[in-house]
């Protein structure tokens, strides 16, 4: 059965981003409108029922999120869209918002309204400035047309949403170190609990919500949580966008259920068409830098939560970095290191201080001057970064060595033994790193 | 009498501070046209959150005047009503601010991995061997800086650079050279900018 796409089937037309072509094509705000028509707590409910799981890389049930915010305060509340995507190989929430804005600042009201909020802060990340000036423009919009403001549809509800430019920090991705920055402080991640639920942003009770999460929230309202559901495997229901970087013929951004596999995302010919150049694969990194690698054979689990997961890796933010037989493994763990310890906030020592040895490690590796100790070495490090830190981000740096270790500890000792990188010397002249070293 | 050991660093050495303090510029305030912004901005937030507005202000003031400076800094602080180290501490935190001039195009050149995949390196390489400049630096002529930048989120149109706000995509090593020279020519003219955006045209 073919998929149809409901998240990003119309984003190829050029006025897409219009509130007129959302009205038109998307019946926009049509869910809004049911919403508002229906108590706080029944949206809550058909939320749940939808078995809706977070799309930002935990994969936690939203609406569970959303039951725990605090109802009886006399603060305010608040909705945060995380929109600060930078994982690397994930590049979904660019498409939602540059293309289909309006499903974006529907879903912020609903789920104001759902949570008991009047505002919704969209946090997005600096370098999305041409991205940032289309949503606003269509929150602009929403305004004018009567679905954002006072009083919208005459229910008594008011809304305001508003984007927040952030300024170049990944860790900002985190929640709380999210919600640290837009309070105009260091994004830096808070000691947890209290959780964002009940002491958020301004210590008010708050949801942060990545952005597909909340694209998904008016297509549940409208159509149904059993339409949900009943689009991919259980408690993975729902569309899926998929981001596709590296060595494939045609990366992009592809929407399918969570029924596809692994390989169909790879090698299908509605996705990125395999391999490119003629090579074979090696590995394929599923979730974003963060996750561990899976290899050929096992590339035919669906790419669900769950399924990833039981094939030793995570779904993340479902950005799948694809490796062909030309990437040297221990340069793939000195460049996403390199990320790691640029990015680390610094705020807790074993990722502040084990990144930048690790960084040092490989590229020692790297360059053929390693010993048979850094091997062990490394392996020591990163374990005692990983569940040692405050946030995931620790996790999230050791995974790289950890994995490549595990899987590919053989390319290793190449390096150590040979003193060099063991590739064909055409292969490492791609990469400025490798034609230094050698 | 220490009870420490005899340390073999020098501990005048050791804790001699790397942080430079950023230039004091010239007297710095507000356009009245960023004033009106800002002022229109602090809005979004409730009022006794004015600090909120800090990285809009630090736009505001990087924009008006190309990089901060400690007066862009003390102004902002004035603004947003707190000290001026807390500014400071935002500022040196966000890599997106910069507290030294850059050139009037700053090329920001994704270097992580599905980027690097594709020849980031070598892009930088051939940026900085035709610039005649590390990155980090801005060219003498005060036209060009070269940064590597983490992650841009356009890994499907790798490598990715962003030039000031806006991208250039799918740049490859060999197309570099006159790629500078293309932008020295026509400037913005020659990104290719988002293609998301090209479709909406």
């Amino acid at each position: 059965m073919a998929y149809e796409p409901v998240l990003t089937k119309f984003v190829g037309q050029p006025d897409s981003f219009t509130l007129a072509a959302y009205l038109r094509d998307q019946q926009g705000y049509e869910g809004l409108k049911k919403a508002l028509a229906l108590q706080p707590s029944d949206v809550i409910e058909q939320v749940k029922a939808s078995g809706l799981r977070g799309r930002g890389g935990a994969g936690f049930p939203t609406g569970m999120k959303w039951q725990f915010v605090q109802k009886d305060t006399p603060k305010a509340k608040y909705i945060c869209c995380n929109a600060d995507e930078s994982e690397p190989g994930t590049f979904k929430d660019h498409v939602l918002m540059e293309r289909n804005p309006h499903l974006l600042i529907e879903g912020c009201a609903i789920a104001c309204y759902a949570i008991g909020a009047k505002t919704a802060y969209i946090y997005i990340r600096g370098e999305f400035y041409h991205v940032q000036e289309h949503l606003e423009a269509a929150i602009a919009e929403a305004y004018a047309g009567g679905f954002l403001g006072k009083n919208i549809f005459g229910t008594g509800f008011d809304c305001d949403v508003y984007v927040h430019r952030g300024a170049g920090a990944y860790e900002a991705g985190e929640e709380t170190a999210l919600i640290e920055s837009l309070e105009g402080k260091r994004a830096q991640p808070r000691l947890k609990p209290p959780f964002p639920a009940v002491a958020g942003l301004y210590q008010s009770p708050t949801a942060v919500n990545n952005v597909e999460t909340l694209c998904n929230v008016p297509l549940i309202i409208k159509n149904g949580p059993e339409w949900f559901a009943a689009m991919g495997p259980e408690k993975n229901g729902g569309p899926k966008l998929y981001c596709i970087s590296g060595h494939v013929k045609r990366p992009g951004v592809y929407e399918a259920s969570m029924h596809t596999t692994l390989r169909e995302l790879i090698f299908g010919e509605q996705f990125a068409q395999g391999m490119a150049n003629g090579r074979s694969f090696k590995a394929v990194i599923p979730g974003g830098s963060s996750v561990p690698v899976l290899l050929e054979h096992q590339l035919d689990a669906p790419a669900s939560f769950d399924g990833v997961q039981k094939a030793g890796s995570l779904l993340g933010s479902a950005g799948l970095i694809v490796l062909d037989d030309t990437t040297c493994m221990v340069w793939l763990a000195m460049n996403l290191l390199h990320f790691y310890r640029h990015e680390s906030c610094g705020k807790c020592t074993p990722c502040r201080e084990g990144g930048d040895w690790l960084y040092k490690l490989l590229q020692r590796v790297e360059r053929g001057e390693g010993q048979p100790k850094d091997i062990d070495l490394l392996f020591g490090v990163a374990s005692n970064i990983a569940g040692k830190t405050l946030c995931a981000f620790g996790d999230a740096a050791a995974t790289p060595v950890l994995t490549t270790l595990k899987v590919f500890r053989e390319e290793y000792e190449a390096h150590v033994r040979e003193g060099r990188c063991t590739l064909p010397a055409e292969w490492r002249g791609r990469h400025a790193a490798h034609a230094h070293a050698h | 009498m220490s009870f420490h050991p005899e340390m073999e660093y020098a501990p005048a050495k050791f804790h001699r501070s790397e942080r430079k303090l950023a230039d004091v510029g010239e007297p710095f305030a507000f356009t009245p046209e960023n004033q009106k912004t800002f002022d229109e901005i602090v809005t979004r937030y409730p009022p006794e959150q004015r600090k909120s507005a800090i990285l809009y202000a630090l736009y505001l003031a990087q924009r008006q005047q190309g990089y901060l400076t400690a007066n862009a800094m003390a102004h902002v602080a004035q603004q947003i009503r707190c000290t001026t180290a807390e500014v400071e501490d935002v500022v040196s935190y966000y890599t997106m601010f910069y507290t030294k001039p850059v050139g009037k195009y700053v090329l920001n050149v994704c270097r992580t991995l599905s980027c690097a995949l594709l020849g980031a390196e070598r892009v930088t390489e051939e940026l900085s061997a035709r610039l005649g400049i590390k990155p980090g630096e801005t060219d003498p002529t005060g036209t060009f800086t070269l940064i590597e930048a983490e992650c841009l989120g356009a890994c499907d149109r790798a490598p990715v650079v962003m030039v000031n706000d806006d991208w250039h995509e799918r740049l490859r090593p060999e197309d570099c050279a006159a790629f500078i020279d293309d932008l020295a020519a026509r400037g913005p003219a020659a990104f290719t900018g988002c293609h998301l955006k090209k479709e909406a045209k």
